[in-house]
């Protein structure tokens, strides 16, 4: 075990390597960050001034060099446009992010998971149709236009959740619901063809002989092999999330890590994009790595190895 | 990133009943543009949230008067040229800091040697490099020193340079590529408001400054508090505008801004601004495309916009369409150049003159506001003329426009909010890396009157590179830019054209 998580770690690292510096390579194909730093108006030697004080008239592998020698030493770097280390920025940011990802999660399994059993239940019944559409319209419907919508009949229009920001509860009841109701389809399509799967399996049939009650056999029995597709799934989806909810976070005004990374690229923030892609890397191997674990404890054959 | 919904907006001001304002009921106002502010901190961050937030926070030593066009005293009571780069103030004696320290001679010499020093990485060193430096004459007495005769000098110290207390960024930790961490410090000026709370990226959060002197341009300010938001969803921002969550806005789109005013249920005003857009050719074949090195074709392509209709109805109603490569308010900005009218006919004989008859297709650039580019394009279609449209980030297009690699492309400009022609046609046409045309006349004419301080000499050296720009047809100016506000209705708030909103000076009806 000792030794498969020392693999683990090691590859992590090399994965976090590799992307820095890809990420590192990919940002000057935005442009000059000089230009991004000195804005609009800039006259020419405002940007050889910006160049030379920040360093980016050296070459690029040396930039490169320079700047992973001081993250080895902690330091991370210090965002030319917000002015401060980079890791105060990504540390004031996370929480928005991870209680959006959060918030969302929990909603969409709570909605996908049921819906994905009761559709099991009774395939091709009134209640797997409406399952399905709400699968269908799911994955049809931009989240964007949900959420504006949302925004429009339960902020303005009923005046019952705010509009934008993050500073209570309340704030991330839209979002959330916008965010997650993006992941159901996927995630109770799966619950659904997994527990059609295991209601078809002898020892479904054996326990269901022996007088087994329906709830005891759907949700101790079968829903347990049925989810383990789920919860890697539902890993790699909280991953897309703490990433991807650029255009959730941008609509209701959420000032997160998404949101974060994608200012930092059109800013052509070089230290901060370097240390926003360092961390969603590691929040991506740790939720898959996270993901094995629970799929050893839920399933014995997988630590049986 | 913009999600717009014309449906969902149109359903929103049909059927929403505004609740009252909860700006004036706590004394605060709220107000939101779609840029996070970094550092609050007037020279160290390049947006024009910080050129607005200066201006709360902080004092220069003049203060440019919109409706005069003259500068009005601030820090400085007087002042008097010894010569053409050597100007001496006498400063008000009766100004404190938000931190209590009074204000002096020591901390107008210190914010200017710290800003000439190019060493101290100020990023926008165009506001700060024509200073030599300043020298005290007295406790309230200074002297600044120019590199050189600099016509906008003074729009420099009214719109950038705000007087920060002694010793000011001594303080600041720097961390190991050298840049200072801004955020260690606390932002301390002598303006009418002052900094109460910060969340980078999500407010600030000002108070309004009790002890600011009386007597001065800027007044005496009345809102208790204001409250900066960054958001950048327009959409969301109308929200926040509708539900009472935000009582100013700027950069209305027009299609919302339409409605809004129809609804009434906000203020909505439109109001010139210093910002033109244009279209530069490129004249000397450098992008491999050499359709426009014949001033034939660069005519008939002017001949083919209807520019007038473009400013009307795309970007306002105080926008205009414009015939010289400057802001016709700026000094020096004549009108009197030759004018291409519409006239998609002429447009066509003289594409047919320059041999392409049938037209030609080309690659048009741009990175803001495609609505327009792609009405540019129906335009220049009907005549004859395909432009694909390369739509990029503006640091990109820049390197290209600079690398000689756009055949056309539509740009714009702001001029630091500066009401001259240096801060605009200088810039472009005196053979910098923005010079399309690198026209030796052009950057003689511009250099006479960017270096004199007599207003005739200085017009006429304008009129003539301006002249020159328009009969070569190096650029196409297209339009004057209007900006959209939205505004509570309980709020007394004037726009200026320079886009600086002056809201230290709103206060509630």
């Amino acid at each position: 075990m000792l030794a498969f998580l020392s693999k683990r770690i090691a590859v992590a690292i090399l994965v976090a390597l590799t992307v820095s510096m890809i990420t590192f390579s990919m940002n000057y194909l935005t442009g000059d960050p000089a230009i991004a730093m000195a804005g609009e108006n800039a006259t020419e030697a405002d940007l050889d001034a910006i160049r030379e004080f920040y360093g980016y008239d050296r070459p690029i592998p040396v930039q490169y060099f320079s700047w992973l020698t001081n993250a080895l030493h902690g330091d991370l770097g210090h965002s030319h446009y917000l002015n401060q280390p980079v890791t105060d920025e990504i540390m004031a940011r996370l929480p928005a992010t991870m209680t959006l990802g959060l918030f969302a999660l929990i909603f969409a399994l709570a909605l996908s998971i049921p819906l994905g059993v009761l559709a099991a239940i009774r395939p091709n019944s009134l209640l797997d149709r409406i399952a399905l559409t709400t699968a269908v319209v799911g994955q049809a419907m931009p989240s964007f236009w949900f959420a504006l919508t949302m925004m429009l009949w339960f902020g303005i229009n009923w005046q019952i959740l705010p509009v934008s920001g993050a500073d209570t509860w309340a704030h991330f009841v839209m979002p959330s619901i916008a965010l997650g109701y993006y992941i159901t389809p996927g995630v109770m399509r799966l619950t659904r063809a997994g527990m059609l799967d295991v209601l078809r399996s002898d020892y479904i049939r054996t326990a269901r002989a022996k007088g087994v009650s329906k709830f005891s056999l759907l949700f101790k029995h079968a829903l347990r092999n049925a989810i383990i597709p789920v919860v890697s799934l539902a890993a790699v989806q909280f991953g897309f999330m703490l990433g991807g909810s650029i255009v959730i976070e941008t609509i209701f005004s959420i000032n997160g890590l998404g949101y974060l990374a994608w200012e930092s690229i059109q800013r052509a923030d070089l230290p901060m994009m370097q240390a926003i892609v360092l961390v969603l890397s590691f929040f991506y191997i740790a939720l898959t790595f996270l993901a094995d674990v629970l799929n050893a404890w839920l399933d014995p054959r997988i630590r049986m190895g | 990133m913009k999600f717009g919904s014309t449906a969902l907006w149109a359903a929103l001001v049909l059927t929403t009943a505004l609740p009252a304002v909860a700006g004036k009921a706590d004394d605060t106002l709220n107000w939101a543009t779609d840029k996070e502010v970094a550092v609050v901190d007037p020279y160290f961050s390049v947006t024009r949230e910080l050129v607005i937030m200066g201006q709360m926070g902080w004092d220069g030593l003049v203060l440019f008067n919109n409706e005069t066009g003259e500068f009005d005293p601030l820090l400085a009571k007087s002042w008097e040229w010894q010569s053409n780069t050597v100007v001496d103030f006498d400063l008000r004696d009766d100004v404190v800091f938000h931190d209590g320290s009074k204000f002096d001679a020591d901390d107008v010499v210190y914010t200017i040697n710290f800003l000439a020093d190019p060493s101290n990485g100020v990023p926008a060193q165009s506001v700060v490099n024509w200073m030599k430096g300043a020298t005290k004459l007295g406790q309230y007495k200074v002297r600044l020193e120019l590199r050189e005769p600099f016509a906008n000098a003074f729009a420099y110290l009214a719109n950038e340079i705000m007087i920060m207390p002694e010793g000011f960024y001594d303080n600041a930790p720097v961390g190991a590529d050298g840049t200072r961490d801004l955020s260690a410090l606390t932002p301390t000026g002598t303006g009418p408001y002052k900094v109460a709370d910060i969340k980078t990226g999500d407010y600030i959060l000002w108070d309004k400054n009790d002890d600011y002197f009386s007597g001065g341009p800027k007044g005496t300010p009345e809102i208790g508090h204001i409250n900066f938001r960054a958001i950048k969803e327009s959409n969301t921002q109308l929200a926040e505008l509708m539900t009472g969550g935000l009582d100013w806005a700027w950069d209305v789109p027009k299609e919302q801004a339409d409605r809004l005013e129809q609804s009434g249920q906000v203020t909505v005003v439109n109001e010139k601004t210093l910002r033109i857009a244009y279209l530069a050719f490129d004249v000397d074949g450098s992008s491999g495309q050499t359709f426009f090195t014949d001033q034939k074709v660069r005519e008939a392509v002017a001949h083919a916009i209807d520019r007038d209709s473009i400013a009307v109805e795309l970007v306002g109603a105080a926008s205009e369409a414009i015939d010289s490569a400057c802001h016709p308010d700026q000094f020096g900005c004549t009108q009197d150049v030759v004018h291409y009218d519409y006239n998609p006919e002429k447009a066509k004989e003289l594409l047919a003159e320059a041999g392409y008859p049938d037209g030609f297709e080309f690659d048009l650039y741009g990175y803001r506001q495609r609505e327009i580019a792609e009405a540019i394009i129906g335009d220049l279609s009907a005549v004859g003329i395909k432009a694909n449209l390369n739509w990029l980030q503006y640091s990109s297009l820049l390197e290209k426009v600079q690398d000689g690699k756009t055949p056309v492309n539509f740009m714009t400009w702001g001029s630091s909010s500066i009401y001259d022609v240096a801060a605009i046609t200088s810039h472009f046409f005196k053979g910098g890396p923005d010079d399309p045309a690198k026209d030796p006349r052009t950057a003689e004419a511009l250099q006479r009157g960017d270096t004199s301080i007599d207003p005739e000499v200085r017009k006429e050296a304008y009129a003539e590179a301006l002249g020159i720009i328009a009969d070569e047809i190096y650029w196409l100016p297209l339009f004057s830019y209007a900006k959209y506000y939205a505004f509570s209705n309980d709020l007394e708030f004037t726009p200026t054209p320079d886009e600086i909103p002056r809201l230290y000076a709103a206060r509630w009806k």
